[in-house]
């Protein structure tokens, strides 16, 4: 019998851009002279051309039904002249070459249910993952944690209010593919995993599960007669790296895996160097379908930042101007012994001079 | 019609609220499709007992080692039966964005029919690596989708051991602070190693990523092994019409807190218009009949703050290009890792331009495939033989803008000192 024939693919890559580019950005490619935002979610570029074009911007739920796409592709069609684009934090922009234009589009946006905002220094859509939605190794969701935080910032996304702008992240296990960001909610496990010593032989590669602790507490053993695994428990640091290569050594937990928050992550080079964020808070309650307590913390740091900085100050710059100390009292969070760095390059993280503000 | 809907007392409560709701949306969905009625039931059953239920496999399209996501259920009966038998197999194709993330609602409305065809109509825009995530659907029904993704000039992006998918800011196409063609950086490197992307055989991921200024809306010096990030070496430019503009709106006091007080380096000062310094590495703009912003650019380090401040009035040089980074990655296993700069600068204008760029980038792939311990990022690797040696490896001379500092410990052979630095200065002198 012969086998069905199979198409072979297109390798046709990365599709060029400039086809989907609205006749105006495609026009004045390259050759833009500066810009300025009317209003909140709203930019307004001009180029050395002369021409002019207004992108608005509008929050979705970044995973979403065909239904939603279509009803946003009817707005882009009938209210902007049918081409958009998406920003990195899954906000979708609607360009028109006409200013007319711009208010009745944020009229029908708005009415549809999709907020116009998240430019400037607003809080932006937040980054996330997929959670329990799609991820094989959640210990925690990603879109409703969104959704939840979204609905307590709704103001700040349409409002051009804070010290500068704010990228928010959160992510669903320790790897963090949410990413840096002035604020973030991570995931951190406090237990070793649990191993099911029944499964490990048949479905992990011993040796490169071993390999990938990064402090080297997996050893091999046998257990009950039958190869598996074993964690010195005392090593651990329960980051949950074993856990993708050896799904039976369970990390998740219901109870022990918490929420922690970080903050002053910046990618941007704009005064300072970049920074990676730090860890300020943690042993908040993976608490579905809302996590009311994350929200509160969340919420509290974003009020003290917006009351304290200054203007251009991101939250990075803001700590270096007031430093931790006032920064963990202003936002009432407890320092402990634990947002001690002592990983590799830690001496880095520690005060080596008698600069302290009293 | 699909069939009756599980209670999803959870999920229900994030109906309510002003943010536009993922689960309205699957709701909807599930009107129609079984699987999306189950997909409900399945998540429910995750916020309830606070774990997550999908595992990975193997499912993929002909011809290609990568690019599908494969999830299966692990929420089972005593009969090892699913218990969500219409949500048991939800995979994920990742495709590749177009650069910059333009689209048409043309094209958008026919990934629509094809993703209600063959999957879940679930898409998601977009993933953290970038690609669309058509998420959703059994296996059955890859192959399908695929080949009509494909028939639109759209192709799968990276997962696994392999060069990902890649993401460039809006750029050129709609920034004034762009300093290089992004979109056509990130084509023209991705498409070189198609290969690399559809079949993975690196010893871990590999990921370029492409801003157009040090603003760095991608965050490729977090997330990215190679980092092309927008930069210039001439003077700022500067428009008076602007800057005098911005001046009668915000004021001296806006313009020393936030512009001069603000600049990393000092490289801003207050003059009198006369006074201002002739040199050639200075510019400057009057802000009012008598003051003026003098820019001492020898001193600034391009960090996009005074441009981002007062858009138009200043602005990039002429002279434009990007600096290359790399080596950045998050935490896993070493600690997290910015990217470090390889490349202080290189143009980006004409097409050799972007031959000596594929050339740079096929020349660390080629040492990262060859060096890298399995599961080891690039930055890990250079952490572990040392930047000096991952220069020699991949062709670049070392370069004082590369360092923070240089070193601050003497242990180190040192014995080829006298030759290295006649070699350096012989290069010196032929340049």
């Amino acid at each position: 019998m012969s086998q069905p024939q199979m198409r072979k693919p297109v390798e046709c890559g990365v599709p060029d851009h400039m086809q989907y580019l609205h006749p105006t950005l495609k026009k004045n490619y390259g050759n833009w002279k500066y810009h300025d935002r009317p209003r909140p979610g709203v930019l307004h570029h001009v180029s050395h051309s002369g021409d002019e074009v207004w992108s608005v911007r509008a929050g979705t739920q970044r995973q979403m039904d065909v239904y939603t796409i279509r009803k946003l592709c009817d707005i882009a069609d009938k209210f902007a002249e049918g081409h958009v684009r998406f920003t990195i934090r899954s906000n979708m922009e609607f360009m028109v070459a006409d200013e007319k234009k711009v208010a009745p589009l944020i009229a029908e946006l708005e009415k549809n249910g999709f907020p116009v905002g998240g430019t400037g220094n607003s809080v932006s859509m937040i980054a996330h993952t997929q959670g329990f939605l799609h991820c094989d190794i959640p210990a925690t969701d990603a879109s409703g944690v969104v959704k939840s935080l979204m609905d307590e910032l709704y103001h700040e996304f349409k409002h051009e209010e804070m010290p500068n702008r704010v990228r928010l992240s959160t992510s669903c296990c320790e790897i963090n593919c949410g990413g840096q960001a002035d604020l973030a909610i991570i995931i951190q496990h406090t237990k070793p995993p649990r191993i099911n010593h029944d499964l490990v032989a048949n479905v992990c590669e011993r040796p490169s599960v071993v390999a990938r602790c990064p402090v080297a507490a997996i050893r091999p053993a046998l257990v009950n007669g039958k190869p598996s695994l074993e964690v010195d428990e005392k090593k651990c640091v329960c980051c949950g790296a074993c856990f993708p290569p050896c799904p039976p050594m369970q990390i998740n937990d219901p109870e022990h895996s918490k929420l922690a928050i970080w903050v002053g992550g910046k990618n941007s080079n704009a005064r300072s160097k970049p920074q990676f964020m730090k860890m300020v808070a943690m042993g908040l309650p993976n608490n579905p379908p809302r996590w009311p307590e994350v929200a509160e913390v969340v919420k509290n740091i974003l009020h003290v930042y917006k009351e304290d900085a200054r203007p251009w100050e991101r939250m990075a710059d803001w700590i270096e101007r007031i430093g931790w100390p006032r920064f963990f009292e202003k936002t009432n969070l407890p320092f402990t012994k634990y947002l001690i760095d002592d990983w590799r390059g830690s001496r880095s993280n520690l005060n080596a001079s008698t600069h302290i503000r009293f | 019609m699909a069939k009756k809907p599980h209670d999803t007392p959870n999920l229900d409560q994030l109906e309510s609220g002003p943010w536009p709701s993922f689960v309205t949306g699957l709701k909807r969905l599930a009107k129609d499709k079984d699987s999306m009625v189950d997909l409900l039931g399945h998540l429910e059953h995750s916020y309830k007992t606070r774990q997550g239920y999908w595992k990975g496999g193997t499912v993929g399209v002909f011809g290609y080692g990568g690019g599908v996501i494969p999830r299966f259920t692990e929420i089972k009966d005593a009969n090892d039966k699913p218990v969500f038998k219409d949500a048991a197999e939800f995979h994920t194709l990742r495709v590749m964005p177009p650069a910059g993330m333009h689209y048409n609602t043309d094209i958008l409305r026919k990934f629509c029919d094809i993703w209600e065809k063959h999957g879940s109509g679930l898409i998601a825009f977009h993933g953290q690596s970038g690609d669309i995530m058509f998420q959703g659907c059994s296996t059955e029904g890859v192959q399908k989708a695929f080949d009509e993704i494909n028939e639109l000039g759209f192709d799968l992006g990276g997962a696994g051991p392999a060069v990902r998918t890649s993401m460039s800011c809006v750029g050129h196409a709609r920034c004034e602070q762009s300093c290089f063609d992004e979109g056509r950086a990130h084509r023209t490197i991705v498409n070189t190693f198609l290969d690399d992307i559809h079949r993975p055989a690196l010893p871990y991921k590999f990921k370029f990523k492409f801003s157009g200024c040090a603003n760095d809306c991608m965050n490729s010096i977090q997330r990215s092994d190679m980092a092309i990030i927008g930069t210039w070496r001439d003077n700022i430019q500067t428009d008076e019409v602007l800057a005098k503009k911005w001046f009668a709106k915000h004021g001296m006091n806006e313009l020393v807190n936030d512009v001069i007080g603000m600049c990393p380096t000092r490289a801003i000062q207050l003059k009198e218009i006369k006074a201002v310094s002739k040199d050639a590495s200075v510019s400057s703009v009057a802000v009012n009949d008598t003051q003026a912003l003098e820019f001492n650019n020898k001193d600034c380090v391009r960090c996009m703050h005074c441009i981002n401040v007062m858009t138009g009035a200043l602005a990039p040089g002429k002279d434009r290009g990007a600096t290359i980074l790399a080596g950045g990655k998050r935490t896993l296993k070493i600690g997290d890792l910015m990217g470090t700069v390889i490349v202080p600068f290189m143009k980006l204008e004409t097409d050799e331009d972007f031959e000596k760029l594929v050339d740079l980038g096929k020349r660390a792939i080629d040492f990262f495939a060859e060096n890298a311990l399995e599961h080891e990022r690039t930055g890990e690797m250079i952490e572990r033989i040392g930047l000096t040696n991952y220069l020699e490896g991949i062709e670049l001379e070392a370069d004082p803008s590369m360092v923070s500092a240089p070193r601050t410990n003497p242990y180190i052979r040192m014995d080829g000192w006298d030759e290295e630095v006649a070699r350096v200065k012989a290069k010196q002198a032929a340049a």
